[in-house]
């Protein structure tokens, strides 16, 4: 699955990152809480969120996450828009729940990463 | 014989600041070719560990030298100091205030992380004074 196929199927505004659309995501990870997100090994993995604040660019920053998606229609501030870029970290944001946004991946067979 | 020796200030008083040095160390090591699984590893420990010397201690210091066998990784306070380490390492314990919680840190996964992604962490603290955390992730 690409990033390209992940803001077709959530229906997202790409905030950031319009290059990276066409790179390949394999693993996915939904958590407001960072300390998690840290627990997992993950591949090229995107990362659903409902936080807004640099920390969560930091985060997927010392993870190789590649992709970042707001849900619930949550837009950051347009300094993290800015990080993720400096970052190659690509941004989208969804309207749908965490929940919806998650389970609409996994039917389309994106799975979750590896515990350590 | 140490191959680098890196040095930064973690400011205290701006959360929205906490992990710049990791960020600037995780680059470097980058620039230097090593393998990504290493890179990961300290990109994560000194990150989980920047994070908790924001929380509990107003800042500190992160040093990382490397060598041919490991990268050493030592991050160092003047805070609180934790009174119980056997305690701090367990998942899920935390003293972290809410305004952390709210920023997605804060659950007890710090000390554990940072144990998880090393082969070596030893911590020493002392009550009032500050705590150092040592860590090494081995080459192979």
């Amino acid at each position: 699955m690409t990033i390209r196929d992940i803001s077709k199927l959530l229906n997202c505004k790409v905030l950031g990152g319009d290059d990276n659309l066409e790179h390949t995501v394999h693993t996915a990870c939904g958590s407001d809480l960072m300390s998690d997100v840290l627990a997992f090994v993950k591949d090229q993995a995107v990362l659903l969120t409902g936080l807004l604040n640099p920390q969560v660019v930091r985060t997927a920053e010392m993870m190789d996450i590649v992709c970042i998606v707001f849900v619930r229609g949550k837009t950051p501030s347009d300094e993290v828009v800015k990080l993720a870029n400096e970052r190659n970290i690509a941004t989208l944001s969804t309207t749908c729940s965490m929940f919806e946004a998650c389970g609409r991946l996994y039917a389309d067979g994106l799975r979750g990463g590896v515990l350590v | 014989m140490n191959i680098l020796e890196l040095k930064y200030t973690i400011p205290g008083d701006d959360f929205t600041r906490a992990g710049e040095a990791s960020s600037a160390i995780k680059r470097k090591l980058k620039q230097m070719g090593f393998p990504p699984d290493l890179i990961r590893n300290v990109s994560i420990a000194t990150y989980e560990g920047e994070i908790n010397s924001v929380i509990h201690a107003n800042g500190g210091s992160v040093s990382v030298s490397i060598d041919d066998e490991a990268v050493t990784i030592v991050i160092e306070d003047t805070g609180k100091g934790i009174p119980d380490i056997e305690k701090a390492m367990q998942e899920g314990f935390s003293t972290a205030p809410d305004s952390v919680r709210s920023l997605g840190f804060g659950a007890g996964m710090g000390l554990p992380n940072m144990k998880k992604y090393t082969d070596e962490i030893h911590v020493e603290s002392q009550v009032g004074k500050g705590t150092k955390v040592t860590m090494k992730c081995r080459m192979t």
